[in-house]
Parts: structure tokens; C-alpha cells; sequence
């Protein structure tokens, strides 16, 4: 942790020496997440129930998923930029210090931009915790706690994912992004208003309904199984053949000629 | 201190025709090729030993470094570097080597040279005291003081090199790798790190492997070379004794007054302009003296030098007996 933060110091160093398009970058970020807040805002100003879940279910649901992305974008977005590192050989240079790669990886590539979203998600999830009407008792903080935790190791697995697909190829990781950045688009709504055959994908394949649909059922009374409010533990699971595919590629990382 | 056995690796290498329609071919079905990188490669370096890891471009250099500091697994073969296998215990290996990739930077861009040494410190985990110890002495050895607080952009590529080089022995590795340490280098620049590599080997015993174009760096440096061409070792030996190999090959210089000298036999012209001519000699032959002799008798001498071989002609004698 705090090699992180040295980490972070260097990337604040960088940033400063040039003065003005940090000033600027820091102005731009603040203005955009604050658009970005409006937007939710208006849309949501415009709906009222979606498949029996009321405005401020939904509220709830989205900001707990948006919350969880912005965790995971803040730490393991970086991964973004994976593709480059492979092509311009810094990942070699990386691979021969004495550190968890994918620690350096995410620590070498750390972005500002990240935390303007992350505040935005602060202040909807504030929003939507005061509005929605749910009684907080101890096991719902717990629930929701979960769910934002949880669900940001597997936003953070998907991620994992679409770098460890660079080992093998660069072309095409598009498809990818329905995963990730459609996973915090359509987890506005509980995943099962897509229908059954898409929560199935999300429950066993890919499980993002594991950290959203079911314990957001508990949260809101729909379920007396306590067993949902845990479900996230489960979910995070996914992270272990996440980093498994990560092993793999890198075994079979090809580096670039020199 | 480093054995290699039997490493074999292929890459495949996805391949198609120019032009749009092979374009959207190759996007429905792809060809590859295999390139076969290295073959049955294996050799011993001693703790202590200066290599020269020679060959032409692609012959499975950079693959051979890659594989040795754990960055790429080969297909198949043994490889232990101080009792470790590298891409099995990565991040152990790592710990005692130094790597210097010649046109790839691993100082931080922006930032003065000062704070990535800083920032290498914590990355290895070095207590404060050694840390200082290190960078005091690299500081003297390298002329880095005033560079210190530059940030690296702002650096000239002879200074950034010698930052570059102080970076990889911050944690005092046991084995140092080179690839092409003294590229894009002025002369003075060149000579600064050939000496302070010396001097590194020579007082705590850093095994130093090099690859280079630089034949001057490998006459200044390496005791010993190997030399690698389409994936397989083709050579392996010191220096001197390479330079025995070729010591049938001798160039007579000669400046002389009126007439060009008469080569006699195993005596071949390869330059004349301006009243100065080089011969080859074979010496198997034709001895020195006699062909000294020779051409004394045959024109007006006025300054005369005998060389041997190159390290450059020798390599360039190899890839061609190697044809490779």
C-alpha cells in the first residue's frame, strides 16, 4: 500500500509539471461528473416504474452498481491501457522487478479522470441511500455493503479478463466492453427485466446478478432468504478463474521483437 | 551460476498479403507462420564472466534475454539462473538481476531522475542505509550528480544511459543483462560505460551478459562470446581464441613514393588511393617478414603497419561461414 502511494506520488509529480492542462484536467473532471450527475438525474425524473420496481428501487440498484463499478474503475482501470504496455515493452520491464505484476500493472497506471466519476458515485449512492425508503437496519448496510464490494472485485475480474485477452490478441477486445462498461449501463435496472435467459448468463457464467439482482431483493423485502444477502460472497469467486485465464496468457505472453 | 539446456520456442506469427481483399480474408481466416526463435540452445556462464551474446538481427537475441530474466517461457528446455528457474520463481529471480534494454527508458518520464531511483528503492524493498550506499557510489562512478534532480525527458541520450545503468544496479543484482547498452552513443559517452562496466565486474564480481551490434564493445568487454544465428549457437569461446582462429588473416599497410608495390603470392590487394595500399595476407603462405621483404624490394617504402583481425572483420567472416 504504501509503494501504491509512492506510485501515486510520482503519477501527482508528472501531472504537475505541466501546470496548466492539470489545472484544466482538474476543472474539465469536475465539470464533467457533474453533467454526467444531472443526466442520471433528469433521466430518472422521466421514469417512474420499470417491470414492478418503483423510481427509487431503481435508484438504489443503480447507484449501488455504479458505485461498485467506480471502485473497481479507480484501482484496476488501468488495464485499459494494457494493450500499449505489451506493444511499447514496458510489460517486459515490468515483469523483471521483484513485485506482483498485476499490482505494478495497476499501480504504473493510475488516472485522475477516475475519481471524478468515483465522486459522483459517492454523492448518488448518499442520494439514493436517504430517498429510497428503506429501513437501514444492521443486515441491509451489511447487504449493501456486500453488494458494492463484491461487485466491484467482479467488475475488477472483468477487467482482469479483457487485459489477459491482450496476451493472445489485440484486435477485437471491443466485445469485451458490453461486459464491463454494459455492465454498469444495463445494471441500472435489476438484470432480470432483460429476462431469464440473460440472468442465467449472469448468475452462472458471468456473475454480475450474484452482487445486484439477488441481494437487491433482499434489500427491498422481496425475499425472506437470508441466503441472498451472501450471494455476493459468492460472486467474487469469480475472480479466482479471472486470474487463472490472467495466469495462463501470461504464460503464453509473446513480448515484442527488439 | 546460469545453465541453459535444450530451450526451444516458437512464436507464431499471423500472416497475410497486402491489399484490402487479403485484408478481409485474413479477417475471416487467418494464416500463421511458425518461427521457430530458438533451437536446442544451451550453454554455461560462470559467476564473474563477461558474454557477448553476438548474432544478426532476429537470430534469437532478444529471445534468449527475454527467457533468461523470466520475461518469456520457453516451449521446452531447462533453465537455472543462481539455483532458480526464471519464469518459474519470477519474482525471486528478478530480485538479483539488472536489466538494461538499450532503447527502452525505465526511469519516469516527467519526473527528475531522483524519484524513480526512489521509487526503484521501495520496489525492491531496500533498507535506507544500502540504498544511500549504492546511489553515493554509483553517483561518483557515473557523473550523476548534476543529472539527479533533471527530470529524464530533459536528459541527452548519454546521460540518460548512464541513469539507465545506475538504475539496474540500485539493488546490487549479481547478474547484469546489456541488450545494446551503448546504442545511439557519442564516443565519449560509449567509452564512460564500457569503463564503468569493467569496473563493475572486475570489484563485486557482476556476471555481465551482453548483446550488441558493437564490436568495440565486444572487444572492450566480453572474455568470452557466443554467437547465435537462425535459433542455434554457433559458436562458443573467448575471445582469443576466435582471434587465433583468424590470425591467418593479417592487413600490410603501406604509404609509399612513385610506383604501387608488387604483391607476391598470398599477397592480395584490397585498397589503394592516394600513394597508400592495403594488403591481405594469408600467412599460411607467406610470412610477414617475407612479404615485408617483398615489397620493400618492390617500391619506395616510407611508413608501413601490420594489423590482425578485427573483432568486426571476424564477425562478419562468421555469419558468412555460418550463412547466416
Amino acid at each position: 500500500m504504501k509503494l501504491y502511494g509512492k506510485f501515486f506520488m510520482i503519477y501527482l509529480k508528472s501531472q504537475m509539471q505541466y501546470k496548466t492542462s492539470f489545472i484544466l484536467m482538474v476543472i474539465g473532471n469536475m465539470i464533467t461528473s457533474f453533467t454526467a450527475f444531472l443526466a442520471v438525474y433528469f433521466l430518472f425524473t422521466q421514469i417512474n416504474q420499470v417491470e414492478g420496481f418503483t423510481f427509487s428501487e431503481i435508484l438504489i440498484c443503480f447507484s449501488a452498481v455504479l458505485m461498485a463499478f467506480a471502485v473497481a474503475e479507480c484501482f484496476a482501470r488501468g488495464f485499459d491501457q494494457f494493450p500499449s504496455m505489451i506493444s511499447n515493452g514496458e510489460f517486459d520491464r515490468t515483469l523483471v522487478r521483484p513485485r506482483n505484476e498485476i499490482f505494478l500493472v495497476l499501480a504504473s497506471k493510475l488516472d485522475f479522470k477516475r475519481v471524478g466519476r468515483f465522486i459522483q458515485s459517492v454523492i448518488m449512492l448518499i442520494y439514493a441511500v436517504i430517498t429510497c425508503g428503506i429501513f437501514w437496519s444492521i443486515d441491509k448496510i451489511i447487504t449493501l455493503a456486500l453488494m458494492i464490494l463484491c461487485g466491484s472485485i467482479v467488475f475488477a475480474g472483468l477487467f482482469l479478463v479483457y487485459a489477459s485477452f491482450t496476451f493472445f490478441t489485440v484486435e477485437g477486445l471491443e466485445f469485451m466492453n458490453i461486459l464491463t462498461d454494459g455492465g454498469r449501463e444495463f445494471g441500472k435496472y435489476p438484470y432480470s427485466v432483460y429476462g431469464e435467459e440473460i440472468l442465467k448468463f449472469l448468475t452462472f457464467v458471468v456473475p454480475l446478478a450474484l452482487v445486484q439482482y439477488y441481494p437487491l431483493l433482499y434489500l427491498l423485502d422481496r425475499t425472506d432468504k437470508k441466503l441472498y444477502m451472501f450471494l455476493p460472497l459468492v460472486g467474487v469467486l469469480f475472480i479466482i478463474p479471472c486470474y487463472g485465464f490472467w495466469r495462463f496468457g501470461l504464460r503464453h505472453y509473446k513480448s515484442t521483437g527488439s | 551460476m546460469i545453465r541453459v539446456s535444450g530451450l526451444n520456442k516458437t512464436f507464431r506469427v499471423s500472416r497475410r498479403k497486402a491489399g484490402f481483399g487479403n485484408a478481409l480474408r485474413a479477417f475471416i481466416r487467418r494464416e500463421y507462420n511458425s518461427v521457430q526463435a530458438l533451437r536446442d540452445v544451451s550453454f554455461n556462464i560462470h559467476a564473474g564472466e563477461m558474454v557477448g551474446y553476438i548474432g544478426p538481427n532476429g537470430a534469437g537475441k532478444s529471445t534468449t534475454i527475454k527467457i533468461l530474466c523470466g520475461i518469456l517461457t520457453p516451449d521446452s528446455g531447462e533453465c537455472e539462473v543462481n539455483g532458480l528457474t526464471p519464469w518459474r520463481d519470477r519474482r525471486r529471480h528478478v530480485r538479483d538481476i539488472g536489466v538494461v534494454f538499450g532503447q527502452r527508458s525505465q526511469l519516469w518520464w516527467d519526473v527528475p531522475v531522483i524519484d524513480s531511483f526512489e521509487l526503484l528503492k521501495d520496489i525492491y524493498r531496500l533498507d535506507t542505509a544500502s540504498y544511500k550506499r549504492t546511489l553515493d557510489e554509483l553517483t561518483g562512478l557515473l557523473g550523476l550528480s548534476e543529472l539527479l534532480e533533471t527530470p529524464t525527458r530533459s536528459l541527452s541520450l548519454g546521460q540518460r544511459m548512464r541513469c539507465e545503468i545506475a538504475a539496474s544496479l540500485i539493488h546490487r543484482p549479481k547478474i547484469l543483462f546489456l541488450d545494446e547498452p551503448t546504442i545511439g552513443l557519442d564516443a565519449v559517452s560509449k567509452i564512460a560505460v564500457r569503463e564503468f562496466i569493467k569496473k563493475q565486474n572486475r570489484e563485486f564480481g557482476t556476471t555481465v551478459i551482453l548483446t550488441t551490434h558493437d564490436m568495440q564493445d565486444i572487444e572492450a568487454l566480453a572474455q568470452r562470446i557466443l554467437l547465435i544465428g537462425r535459433g542455434r549457437i554457433l559458436l562458443d569461446g573467448s575471445l582469443r581464441e576466435l582471434k587465433k582462429r583468424f590470425s591467418g588473416l593479417k592487413t600490410i599497410t603501406v604509404e609509399y613514393e612513385g610506383s604501387r608495390p608488387v604483391p607476391c603470392q598470398g599477397m592480395k590487394l584490397i585498397k589503394d588511393s592516394e600513394g597508400q595500399a592495403s594488403f591481405s595476407i594469408d600467412t599460411d603462405f607467406v610470412s610477414i617478414s617475407q612479404a615485408i621483404s617483398h615489397i620493400s624490394g618492390t617500391a619506395e617504402i616510407r611508413d608501413l603497419s601490420v594489423e590482425g583481425a578485427k573483432a568486426e572483420d571476424m564477425v562478419v567472416e562468421l555469419y558468412k561461414e555460418y550463412r547466416i
